[in-house]
């Protein structure tokens, strides 16, 4: 005869087994969101419900700035006039060169046969807080798909670059700052042209201009941009500065670290860059290959 | 507290209503946004290993891994590392939960310092193999803080499950 227990006393299966299944489980999430990007839609679905958890945590900073707002003396209101009509100004000046320069640059432009860039339409957006993640330098933006934010996008503050959208949710997005350690940003240096991408350094305030040659131009007070070749980010927009520069004979790339121009990690106003349209598709074979087009040829070099 | 060296008193069966809500408020502390997280504790982790001990036919590794999923996707960390970390620390404590209410509160405590620590090494190690950076010893600071908050957390989610010392009937509660 065998032997059950009355059905109160069943607990399910043992501990080890579930602890084996939900960590099994675990671990081909892992796999699928860092390998293959396959969770995008799973992540979605939380992140939803995360969203209204969110909003609650964020109320309460939100209520104490608007009353700060509220509370804010008719003098510092009365300075803060003057100091932004001064700088209006000043930035009118300014603003009137560059109608005159962007006019010219059209001109010279049409005159090389060149495309014309448009401005580019930008969103704006706040940040919202850092990802409690200390592996990586993301912050979290309030605006999403619903409001036209696509991943890839460039996001910038009133200095320079400071990241680019990763990931988006309906009503909010990820951005990754330049500092992080899985961001590359094609820039030029200034003074000269060169071209380089710069890495991220992982902490809250360097960058590493990695795979240069150690002999090139590069000096320390340099300022590189961004060089705009990818299409991703408008060219000329500051990104970081030469910070300190170790030339090392034995190895063939050079030790350069830069600072960041942006402030990374103060504002909280950001403008997120639409991408440029128009672009030239990039080659074939970045690209994977659509189901039933033919294999396109690689052109042989040894012939 | 001497309240708790009295060594049995008899609680009032769990309301499941309120470990959600437990487990929900610790997960909007967690959102809170921090500027800076060294020292910063774990409060979902710690709720869930103290719901695993008090309560574990109610609190197993399943719900422990659905928590650590939404702690993933709200802080836009490798999906699946909080639930990887937060289901060990769920069959950890449930592992201990026979043996570790006879200790008093503060060597409890000390039981569920390894288990949050060994929380975090996990993540720590599976964002290190997922090429993240090492971010600090500091960073272990947070189970410190939530290891010695075990005796006030213990106070406050069992309030509901006490009852009177002696029946008044004037007195609401």
């Amino acid at each position: 005869m065998d032997y059950q227990p009355p059905p109160f006393f069943s607990r399910g299966p043992a501990p080890l087994v579930r602890l084996g299944f939900f960590v099994s489980l675990a671990v081909l999430l892992m796999v699928l969101d860092a390998r293959f990007r396959y969770a995008e839609s799973i992540r979605e679905a939380l992140a939803l419900l995360a969203y209204p958890l969110q909003r609650v945590a964020l109320a309460p900073g939100e209520l104490f700035g608007a009353s700060a707002d509220f509370f804010t003396t008719q003098v510092a209101l009365k300075q803060e006039n003057d100091r932004l009509k001064a700088k209006d100004l000043l930035a009118a000046s300014d603003l009137l060169t560059l109608g005159a320069l962007r006019a010219e640059n059209v001109q010279l432009r049409r005159l090389f046969d060149a495309r014309e860039r448009v401005p580019r339409p930008s969103t704006f957006a706040e940040i919202l807080y850092q990802g409690r993640d200390p592996f990586s330098r993301k912050v979290i933006i309030d605006k999403g798909s619903q409001q036209g934010i696509e991943p890839g996008q460039a996001v910038i503050d009133d200095i320079g670059v400071i990241g680019q959208v990763t990931r988006v949710h309906p009503f909010v997005a990820e951005v990754t700052l330049i500092t992080d350690k899985e961001q590359r940003t094609p820039v030029e240096v200034v003074r000269n042209g060169l071209r380089a991408v710069i890495y991220g350094g992982g902490d809250k305030s360097t960058l590493d201009l990695s795979y240069t040659a150690t002999n090139a131009d590069v000096q320390a007070d340099d300022l590189l941009v961004t060089s705009g070749i990818d299409g991703t980010y408008p060219p000329g927009l500051p990104v970081a500065k030469v910070s300190k520069i170790e030339r090392n004979a034995a190895t063939s790339f050079a030790t350069i670290t830069c600072i960041p121009a942006a402030g990374t990690d103060q504002n909280r106003q950001v403008l997120v860059l639409s991408r440029e349209a128009g672009l030239p598709a990039p080659p074939v074979e970045a690209e994977p290959r659509a189901s039933g087009a033919p294999k396109p040829k690689r052109p042989k070099n040894r012939e | 507290m001497a309240y708790f060296e009295q060594p049995e008193r008899i609680l009032l069966p769990v309301n499941v209503a309120y470990m959600a809500l437990t487990v929900v408020l610790a997960l909007l502390f967690n959102l809170l946004p921090w500027h800076d997280l060294t020292g910063v504790p774990d409060m979902a982790a710690l709720v869930i290993a103290f719901w695993c001990v008090h309560q574990p036919r109610r609190m197993g590794i399943g719900t422990a891994w659905f928590v650590g999923l939404v702690m993933d996707a709200g802080n836009g960390a490798l999906l699946g590392q909080h639930a990887f970390a937060y289901a060990f620390l769920a069959f950890g404590a449930i592992t201990l939960h026979r043996r570790i209410l006879w200790f008093s509160l503060w060597q409890q405590a000390a039981h569920v310092l390894p288990l949050l620590l060994a929380s975090q090494a996990l993540m720590l190690g599976v964002r290190m193999i997922a090429g993240g950076v090492f971010p600090g010893p500091m960073y272990f600071a947070g189970s410190l803080i939530a290891a010695a908050l075990w005796p006030t957390a213990t106070f406050l989610l069992l309030l509901p499950q006490r009852r009177p010392d002696s029946v008044d009937e004037n007195r609401p509660l």
